[in-house]
């Protein structure tokens, strides 16, 4: 675990010495902060609802661009060779670029509680549903980290790495709103597969087992796949 | 302290490396030679656990690798092939990253730094990016890393390639100086190389070792078949033929080069060690010929490679 750590801590540090990280929370913040002052006048309501509507759509675009260069570069590099020689288990490389992904997300977070407590001068703002609204974009920001970084594990190409990430976790976001293409036997399942779903559950201020399980569950497999395809490739 | 048994790595249907043994004392410094593809690279790859073996044993002190992997990798520092480090980080950022992976508290991490600074000639590039600097610079940087924890065994792929000469001898003196106490496992495709700092080469091609033996037995074993190259004027092939047929102990008459005028250049292959100089003296000295040039060839190292590793 030390281990984990150590790599979290260079992994880390490393997307604030480029400026990939800058760029990036430069990115996600104009986008969000655009589109949910534009129309938050209209509804004359002060909660951060349509601020966490959004989330999904922005996290499957920024965080695969994020997490596409944890695997690709090294194994591009070749530095992977060096990294795996020194004193390290596959699951300490593992859990420390996760660690470092999922902390990226949280920084690239931490501004935008501007937005609440700006909300909180204008009005009465309902504090439960904000904070239960971060746990769950922190829950699915590091499930969509699992699957980045999967997708990064399997090419040395970082664009391909990207594309592979988004797609998967566009697909989890919208899945469930495209319910009606599915057999009516299958709507159960499939709607539960949905980030979007579980995500807004979460975010309206309930805080339940099953949403907090989905996302448990989907980084769950996505490190484990990824394990799986390290120990493939040596 | 080293011991391989029939180590074998198939990619998909290929076999790189093939049933291959061999063991490696306490001490030694081993050179691995071998054309390009041979495997050199993939049986080191096996033995710092990069790669597993698809079958295969490998013992490092007590340890097997597939059970007791993150202990052997503590006793070893690895160079892989042209040092391929983290590009945006500083060298001294990378060092320290490095120390701190192999578990070394503060105070350990910046002696052992500045050791290797001296060692390695990494005075002036500390706080250069790794993306910055040359291609022997970074190499240095990789040896560096390598040594980090002054490793018992120290395996390097190709340590000197993209160096200038004087960095070469550097890093030769270098890895001569560890070898004193620590096991040293090169792989090179320099000949020179090996001659220069190895005790012991195996030489592999296509996956499977065709020698392995002490360097002052490989060029012993080389030097016992000579060849003495002649260059004659005055004189014509089948003159020199018959005269040196009679010649006892020399096994072959070979004509490289004959021209007009009488210039004559022959090579004969000697039987054994026996020296025939004298009596091939002698025998020149009975015709009319004009000895212009008379010198001895024992096999180097290059042409017991070249034997073993030629494509038939």
């Amino acid at each position: 675990m030390q281990q984990a750590i150590r790599i979290c801590n260079k992994e880390f540090k490393d997307y604030f010495v480029s400026p990939i990280a800058y760029i990036v929370i430069s990115i996600f913040l104009l986008v969000t902060g655009w589109f949910f002052f534009t129309t938050f006048f209209y509804y004359n309501q002060a909660d951060l609802r349509n601020f966490f509507s959004l989330l999904p759509i922005t996290f499957s675009f920024l965080i695969p661009a994020v997490t596409m260069r944890l695997f690709s570069e090294e194994l591009n590099v070749g530095s992977y060779e060096m990294l795996l020689t020194l004193p390290v288990t596959f699951a300490d490389i593992l859990f420390g670029k996760f660690l470092a992904g999922v902390l990226f997300v949280t920084v690239a977070l931490i501004p935008t509680i501007a937005y609440p407590i700006c909300i909180a001068f204008m009005g009465q703002l309902d504090w439960g549903p904000v904070a239960g609204g971060y746990l769950g974009a922190v829950l699915m920001g590091a499930a969509f980290v699992a699957v980045g970084l999967f997708a990064s594990s399997l090419t040395r190409n970082q664009i391909i790495a990207f594309i592979v990430g988004m797609t998967i976790c566009f697909t989890l976001t919208l899945i469930d709103k495209m319910l009606f293409f599915f057999p009516r036997t299958l709507l159960g399942v499939i709607g539960y597969l949905g980030a979007d779903f579980h995500f807004k559950n979460i975010s309206k201020g309930i805080i339940d087992s099953r949403d907090v399980i989905y996302f448990l569950s989907v980084i769950f497999i996505g490190l484990y796949s990824t394990h799986l395809v390290m120990r493939e490739k040596n | 302290m080293i011991h391989v048994e029939n180590l074998t790595k198939y990619y998909n249907n290929f076999c790189a490396v093939d049933q291959i043994n061999f063991d490696i004392k306490k001490g030694e410094i081993l050179g691995l030679l071998g054309p390009n593809g041979a495997g050199k690279t993939t049986t080191l790859r096996m033995l710092t656990g990069y790669f597993m073996p698809t079958s295969g044993t490998i013992r490092v002190k007590d340890y097997l690798l597939d059970e007791h992997l993150l202990e052997i990798k503590k006793l070893m520092g690895y160079l892989p092939e042209s040092a391929p480090l983290y590009h945006s980080m500083l060298v001294f950022d990378y060092l320290d990253y490095v120390a701190r992976i192999r578990g070394m508290d503060k105070s350990q991490r910046i002696s052992r730094i500045r050791q290797l600074v001296d060692l390695c000639g990494l005075d002036e590039i500390m706080h250069r990016s790794i993306n910055e600097l040359s291609k022997g610079l970074n190499q240095r940087v990789g040896l560096a890393h390598a040594m980090m924890t002054d490793p018992e065994i120290l395996i390097l792929d190709e340590p000197t390639s993209g160096l200038d000469p004087n960095q070469i001898a550097e890093i030769r003196e270098i890895i001569r100086k560890i070898g004193k106490e620590k096991t040293v496992i090169l792989s090179t495709h320099i000949l020179s190389e090996v001659e220069a700092t190895c005790d012991r080469v195996v030489i592999i091609n296509k996956g499977q070792i065709v020698a392995d033996d002490m360097m002052e037995n490989l060029k012993q074993a080389a030097g016992q078949k000579h060849f003495i190259h002649l260059e004659l004027l005055n004189a014509d092939f089948q003159d020199v033929n018959d005269q040196f047929s009679r010649v006892e102990g020399i096994k072959k008459i070979q004509r490289i080069q004959e021209t007009q005028n009488g210039h004559l250049s022959i090579r004969l292959t000697c039987e054994s060690a026996a020296d025939l100089r004298k009596t091939i003296y002698q025998t020149i000295k009975q015709t009319s010929w004009i000895l212009t040039e008379f010198r001895q060839e024992t096999k180097t190292l290059e042409t017991v490679f070249r034997e073993l590793t030629k494509e038939d």
